[in-house]
């Protein structure tokens, strides 16, 4: 009848990836990729069915790595999560830490004080960065450059874990932020040196550009791979740069405004084709505007206190309710849903992983490609299995 | 034309293998364990017990409050409370900790049994060669073996500890100036008791009979 | 964005009979929901998702709730008969007791979902079903068919939780294997004795260690 109900036809269509038809006479091959695939990062497995060359059916696996960190979180007092919210995406605590203090902040009504909130700013986007950098490092290794890109990415990523280490007293199980505000003030000199580390960021990505943007090989492996539509992408929940890619435009920190995030000018990278080469171009130039942030973050930050002076260590007890608070993590949206009884601990806490639900249309991106791009596509949806399993 | 950006990527690797001799900044590993890099002074492996003085049992600021024990995620930690009392840094008797094990192997260092210390007891030491060969016990430290001096506190962590000895001492000329005030009043009281004076005119309520 | 009566009342007018309850947060977030009837869940799910004003395109997150059974116990006045002795002679006399009384809510499994417009830039809207029972009662309707994003996350609320969601094209288990039984995220689920014995001297993981080691020896 109309436009709208022919969509929304198409959409109730896609609960499920398509069926394949195989080419041909021969017989159709499962494998199992994984769990201890080198390109899985971690423990996780595809059970893929192969025509040939070509995917017919991907089915993946989860759970190797899965510890119910959601259960151990409902019987520890809420600060007590914490340190554990680090392992979750173990390549980005700090914004793990932002996500669930941010929640934690909105079911009681805390405020952050403007350092603080510089601070965490400052933190958040030099996380994305390194995470951005590594990930690329990982798609490109998986593509057969064995190190190369990698090494460059970990190279400066080891300056950001540095600052990193210098401030928190650990380079990836930072623990750092709480409820409130975070837990030790930066000096000058940390910043001066946070200043320093910026200052070499647009140079490295530069190199990194010269070393890959317009390779012939990794431009005949990446385009037209792994192509996801945008309202595909929308309806299943895929969020982060993977999203992006695709052509939405759709960034947390625009949309919700979380933070301070509505004082510094940035731009939101997008794809025109939504296939790995658009993935990686947009994680590029997202190191960019990261970058542009941190130059108006790093002067503009004010003095003052780090903590709500309101904020209690000891017997944090929230009144009943329940809060969604999420962030535009480097992977994606990272929600913590939390449920007060008024108790100690939380009632109910849930953590909505970016990663885990990115792979929803793994899928769907796969099915008819080659199954050496499999590994390239799954590279670039970018996950951590801590994340993805829990 | 065709391979230009894979010769712009070669170039871009050979200026870094070129430049990985004569750059510090392009060559950032090191050779460990002949190498080292020195930690940073906020760098945190697993905790400690800090002591004053020379006799790690008798200056043992822990007063085996518990809280470590009670707010630690993972639970590693295990105290036992004394049954008589030892002088702390102010003389004031306190508990002490019978028995203190921290459990290295489940500990995630996390120091949040630092941040809930009320007593400056338990800090985060930057040792981090713990290799054992004994999985167990090994990894099972005592309240002997996490011990450590302030001196080494002090050296570790310089800036925190100096402010950390700042409060302890305002907190001890707190007590002391009290005591002091508390044993003037005192000697007073009993000088004034021994001796009434007549000019001082007497309480109209009688607040302290 | 319309406030979450006004949803209310918009769903009330494009699914006649929908049974939708406004569900109060007195949390600061003021993050109010919508408890739908799961018979006609699906039906005003497609409705959010389409109507042009809402354009609730995005389903955020997903995941289950276990209300374990509750227990009030409240006072009574109660009259009663009672036999007592009066004057050497037993006789009955009504006497006005209090008695406390239990009284026991039964608990259910709940799935919240939380929508987002990546069209419209609002949310979130957050909408709720409750299962009938938390032993056989436990099927809800699978909003899968509307937002692909639920596939995973129904997959797991049906492994941690136990809610069967009808409808949904895969339902498996996601993070346990295929042959476990019970549901970890129950508040009532029991841990199973046969881990690894860790060198933790003390607690309750010690007295578990050992009566596990000594379980084992026999």
């Amino acid at each position: 009848m109309s436009v709208a109900e022919t969509k929304a036809e198409k959409l109730d269509g896609w609960n499920r990836p398509p069926a394949m038809e195989p080419e041909g006479e021969g017989e159709l091959l499962e494998i199992a990729m994984g769990p201890h695939h080198p390109s899985t990062h971690g423990v996780f497995r595809m059970d893929v069915t192969l025509d040939g060359e070509r995917v017919m059916r991907l089915k993946p696996v989860f759970g190797y790595l899965h510890r119910n960190h959601e259960k151990i979180a409902e019987g520890a007092a809420y600060l007590a999560s914490m340190p554990y919210t680090d392992r979750l995406d173990y390549f980005c605590s700090l914004s793990n830490n932002w996500a669930y203090a941010l929640a934690v902040e909105k079911l009681v009504g805390q405020q952050v004080p403007e350092r603080a909130q510089y601070i965490r700013v400052i933190l958040a986007e030099l996380t994305r960065i390194q995470n951005h950098a590594a990930s690329i490092g990982f798609l490109i290794q998986e593509m057969g450059a064995s190190g190369t890109p990698l090494m460059y990415a970990f190279r400066q990523r080891e300056k950001i874990v540095d600052l990193f280490e210098s401030l928190t007293g650990s380079r990836m199980m930072c623990n750092y932020m709480r409820f409130g505000g975070c837990r030790v003030d930066v000096s000058a000199a940390w910043l001066e040196s946070a200043r320093t580390v910026v200052a070499g960021l647009p140079a490295f990505v530069d190199e990194f550009e010269a070393l890959l943007t317009t390779n012939e090989i990794l431009m005949a492996r990446c385009q037209g791979v792994g192509v996801l539509k945008a309202d595909l992408a929308v309806n299943a929940s895929v969020t982060g740069p993977l999203l992006r890619a695709s052509g939405v435009n759709y960034d947390i920190r625009k949309v919700d405004r979380y933070g301070i995030y509505d004082r510094f000018k940035f731009r939101v990278p997008l794809g025109d084709h939504g296939d790995v080469y658009d993935r990686y171009m947009v994680r590029v130039l997202e190191m960019r505007e990261s970058i542009r942030i941190l130059e108006q973050a790093l002067p503009a930050i004010p003095a003052g206190p780090i903590m709500d002076p309101k904020a209690k260590l000891r017997g944090f007890r929230p009144k009943p309710g329940e809060a969604y608070g999420r962030i535009e993590a480097p992977k994606g949206e990272l929600g913590f849903y939390l449920i007060s009884d008024g108790s100690p601990n939380p009632y109910r806490y849930r953590v909505r992983p970016p990663s885990l639900i990115n792979l929803t249309i793994l899928e769907d991106m796969c099915l008819g490609q080659n199954v050496a791009d499999v590994v390239l596509i799954f590279g670039s949806v970018d996950i951590v299995l801590g994340e993805v399993d829990r | 034309m065709l391979g230009e950006g894979i010769l712009k990527g070669m170039a871009e690797t050979a200026k870094n293998f070129a430049g990985s001799f004569v750059s510090e900044d392009r060559l950032t590993t090191v050779e460990y364990p002949e190498q080292r890099i020195p930690t940073f002074e906020n760098a945190r492996v697993f905790p400690f017990l800090v002591y004053d003085g020379s006799d790690w049992a008798a200056g043992m600021r822990c007063v085996a409050c518990q809280i470590c024990e009670k707010e630690c995620p993972p639970k590693c930690i295990y105290i036992e409370k004394s049954q008589d009392k030892k002088p702390d840094f102010v003389g004031k008797p306190q508990f002490y900790p019978a028995r203190f094990d921290i459990d290295v192997s489940v500990c995630m260092s996390c120091q949040i049994c630092v941040e809930v210390c009320p007593f400056e007891a338990i800090k985060m030491d930057t040792e981090f060669e713990l290799a054992t060969d004994n999985r167990f016990g090994g990894l099972l430290l005592d309240r002997e073996e996490l011990a450590k001096s302030n001196e080494y506190y002090h050296r570790i962590h310089p800036t925190e500890a100096d402010e950390v000895d700042a409060r302890l001492n305002s907190e001890k000329a707190a007590a002391e100036a009290k005591a002091k005030a508390a044993a003037q009043a005192a000697a007073a009281k009993s000088a004034d008791a021994a001796k009434p004076s007549p000019a001082k005119p007497a309480p109209s309520t009688g607040g302290e009979d | 964005m319309k406030s979450v009566e006004e949803i209310k009342t918009a769903i009330e007018a494009a699914v006649p009979g929908a049974g939708v309850e406004f569900v109060s947060n007195p949390s600061p977030s003021a993050q109010h929901s919508l408890r739908l009837a799961p018979d006609r869940a699906v039906e005003i799910a497609r409705f959010l998702r389409d109507d042009p004003e809402l354009a609730l395109d995005f389903c955020s997150n997903v995941t289950g709730i276990d209300w374990l059974d509750k227990e009030f116990s409240e006072k009574v006045k109660v009259k009663r008969t009672v036999t007592k002795t009066i004057d050497g002679v037993e006789q009955p006399v009504e006497e006005t007791v209090e008695e406390t009384r239990k009284r026991v809510e039964p608990g259910y499994l709940e799935a919240v979902y939380h929508l987002y417009s990546v069209a419209k830039g609002h949310g979130p809207v957050v909408i709720r079903m409750r299962t009938g029972n938390r032993s056989d009662r436990v099927e809800l309707p699978s909003l899968t068919p509307i937002w692909r994003g639920a596939e995973f996350q129904e997959r797991e609320v049906f492994d941690l939780y136990g809610i069967v969601f009808k409808g949904h094209p895969d339902l498996r288990r996601l993070l346990m294997w295929d042959g476990f039984k019970d549901h970890p995220m129950r508040k009532d689920y029991v841990e199973p004795d046969d881990y690894e014995y860790e060198p933790t001297p003390h607690d309750a993981v010690l007295k578990r260690a050992q009566a596990h080691k000594a379980m084992a020896g026999k």
